[in-house]
């Protein structure tokens, strides 16, 4: 009992739908090809795609993949395992707060509060005018100077509630660290 | 006149309070007023209340002023703090100032005094006998001194280095590994940041002297990303060793090899255990790995492995300049050597103070520390990051010994000490480290996975009042399942502030549940 009808093939994509821009795809492409030999290159890889375009786009993730010969499942799981790596495009600045025990004993948890309030956004987000994107992080190493924040890569000491518009407004008179 | 040299400097701690415009501002003075200076951008000397603390050569030696704004600078100009002149600001002789001269820094001998990127400075600095010395050794004489110090992990295990090295060198080859765990998370701890900052060439010797000792070849330091200022100061000491002959395929002649690469962190915090670290490194998910088979054995890509704290690493150098009874005979009991402690949260004179073992936590608190910096009482004071205990001040006179704060089930760790004032909740504290562990648990075993999301939402009950004997009664059985359950410390360590904040301040755990009674 055979089956006469003609065999329907069905392609394989190697790659699926992108949305991504040419010129991320080949910036994407030529840090694989770069980096593809280094051992344990996966995360060397995500620091230099992030450093590129400003965060680790989800449709990044076929073409790493492809290049280092591992699975998606496997890429989308070490990406999404590590806090730092950002899914989403990230405002013209981003903005770590710390939230751990050290800058709390000197008001960490109301600089939180003024932070959210100021910018209107919560942890993750990105103020409407998109120039700041504010993230929670977990110790700074700047323990007798706090409540401490990074603004992109400058780490602040001692930023009350005041020093902290001050460091916004200024970040907000300044292009952007990724384009 | 020849120039002045003065050092302002580069630590990421003092540029957060304005060290880079302090400097700029100091060329730009003395440019106008057709003075010659030199500025060196040193490491921080761990004063760091007074940061930016700038330091001017005068022929009686190096004089300090801090904190020194921008707008502090001319009237510095006006007061001649070029030759050493009295100011406000002025401090002396930094050598002779109270919070230093009575420290025993070995570890941290060269931290704020020398160029951290300049190989000759280091040198003249003492830097390089350990290495001179190690190269004339065979390994087992090596991992023998370093045995005989009585070092032990300062990540936070305490666990003793010689042993370590000792699997390693053991162990066949061909490719073995140096890794340096230079993912320094707990909060309260800076001492691996101002350290690789600030001098490091020393963690590069360190790592060197481990490669000849176990026949390891290839270095990797694991940095957090948060690290940024380190990474620059890592990257530029790497080459400048490179560049002498101090890294590379040729070591000094001696025909030995060693390679040494900066790796980034992704901000997780259980990659500071070891064998979450190695995976990591491997480009993986940062789950913990099954022990055994021990990292020394199958660590790195499945080769044998040394893996250490900085601090460890930096430690080594001048126990092989000085000999291992050198080291030895500082500290007490079974912790031998010093500990760089770093002083922070609600303190006035925060900052990093080496001294032997054998302080109490009192002594660093009130003479080092002079108290909170609000002035009203400490009231508790976390030691060893977020996993450690809360102590109250009853407890304030036990020395900082390892086998002393585990007598009260409390841990010295990465020798972080964290003040609160009255004004601390320590209810809140103790919710906090639930939702700490739950946020950074890497998921592998299902006590620190599951368990710490309910040890949230047991503590929210047992504050909301809601049955709250049988909370607490919950709570400890939740706390005894991770601490015997989990497959780390992360979880297994949970317990420790949870438990100390439950047991020493009962009252902020009923205020609010008395509150909800109603009348």
């Amino acid at each position: 009992m055979s089956d006469t009808r003609p065999r329907r093939v069905i392609p394989i994509k190697v790659e699926p739908p992108s949305s991504l821009t040419a010129a991320q795809r080949s910036a994407v492409l030529d840090l694989c090809t770069r980096l593809k030999d280094v051992p344990g290159a996966l995360m060397p890889l995500f620091h230099a795609v992030q450093d590129a375009l400003g965060y680790v786009p989800k449709d990044s993730v076929p073409l790493i993949a492809q290049a280092l010969n591992l699975s998606i499942a496997e890429v989308h799981g070490v990406l999404t395992f590590y806090h730092y790596f950002r899914k989403t495009p990230p405002g013209k600045h981003v903005v770590h707060l710390c939230r751990a025990e050290a800058c709390q004993a000197v008001g960490a948890v109301e600089l939180e509060a003024h932070a959210k309030r100021s910018l209107g956004i919560d942890f993750h987000g990105t103020t409407a005018d998109g120039a700041v994107s504010l993230e929670p992080v977990y110790c700074l190493g700047n323990c007798a100077l706090g409540p401490s924040v990074m603004v992109d890569d400058q780490l602040k000491g001692r930023v009350n509630p005041r020093r902290f518009d001050e460091l916004v407004a200024a970040a907000r008179k300044t292009p952007a660290s990724v384009s | 006149m020849t120039a002045v040299t003065v050092y302002v400097p580069r630590d990421a701690a003092a540029r957060g309070v304005g060290a880079d415009e302090t400097a700029a501002a100091i060329a730009d003075e003395a440019r106008r007023r057709n003075l010659d200076v030199n500025i060196i951008r040193n490491g921080s000397r761990g004063l760091l209340w007074l940061e930016p603390l700038v330091e001017v050569v005068t022929a009686a030696g190096r004089v300090a002023y801090g904190p020194v704004n921008a707008e502090d600078v001319p009237s510095l100009f006006e007061a001649n703090f070029l030759h050493g002149r009295n100011h406000v600001l002025a401090h002396g002789r930094t050598e002779e100032m109270d919070y230093l001269k009575n420290q025993q820094r070995l570890t941290f001998a060269r931290v704020g005094i020398t160029d951290p990127r300049s190989v000759d400075d280091y040198v003249a600095h003492g830097g390089y006998r350990g290495l001179t010395a190690a190269l004339g050794m065979e390994p087992a004489a090596i991992v023998a001194a370093v045995t005989a110090s009585g070092l032990r992990g300062r990540g936070g295990a305490a666990f003793p280095a010689g042993i370590k090295w000792k699997t390693v060198m053991g162990a066949a080859g061909p490719q073995k590994y140096i890794v340096c765990n230079a993912d320094e998370g707990d909060s309260g701890t800076f001492s691996d940041r101002m350290l690789m900052e600030g001098d490091p060439l020393v963690l590069i010797e360190g790592m060197t002297i481990a490669g000849l000792a176990t026949g390891a070849t290839l270095g990797y330091i694991y940095l957090r990303w948060e690290y940024p200022d380190a990474k620059i100061a890592l990257d530029a000491a790497i080459a400048a060793a490179n560049a002498k002959n101090y890294l590379g395929d040729n070591i000094q002649g001696s025909g030995k090899q060693f390679i040494l690469e900066v790796r980034l962190g992704g901000g997780a915090y259980i990659c500071g255990e070891e064998t979450s670290l190695l995976e990591s490194l491997e480009g993986k998910r940062g789950q913990v790995r099954f022990k055994p088979p021990l990292p020394a054995l199958q660590g790195l890509f499945g080769k044998p492995t040394v893996i250490n704290n900085v601090i460890t690493l930096a430690s080594v150098p001048i126990i092989l300049d000085r000999g291992a009874e050198y080291y030895q005979n500082f500290g007490m009991g079974r912790s031998r050597g010093t500990l760089p402690i770093q002083l922070a949260g609600s303190i006035k004179h925060g900052g990093l103070v080496e001294v032997a073992f054998g302080a109490t936590l009192r002594e660093l608190l009130y003479d080092y520390g002079a108290g909170s910096i609000s002035g009203r009482n400490i009231r508790a004071v976390q030691v060893g990051g977020p996993l450690g205990a809360y102590l109250p001040e009853s407890q304030f006179d036990t020395k900082l010994d390892y086998e002393a704060f585990a007598d009260i089930k409390a841990m010295l760790g990465h020798g972080g000490i964290v003040a609160f004032d009255d004004s601390v909740d320590m209810a809140a504290q103790a919710r906090y480290a639930m939702e700490f562990c739950a946020v950074e648990s890497c998921g592998k075993c299902t006590p620190c996975r599951i368990g710490s999301t309910r040890g949230v939402e047991v503590i929210d009950r047992l504050l909301a009042g809601d049955n709250a004997a049988k909370q607490e009664t919950l709570l400890r059985d939740l706390c005894d399942t991770l601490t015997y359950g989990s497959l780390c410390a992360l979880g297994g360590l949970t317990p420790y502030p949870v438990l100390s904040a439950l047991n020493h301040f009962p009252e902020d755990f009923v205020k609010l549940a008395r509150a909800k009674v109603p009348a």
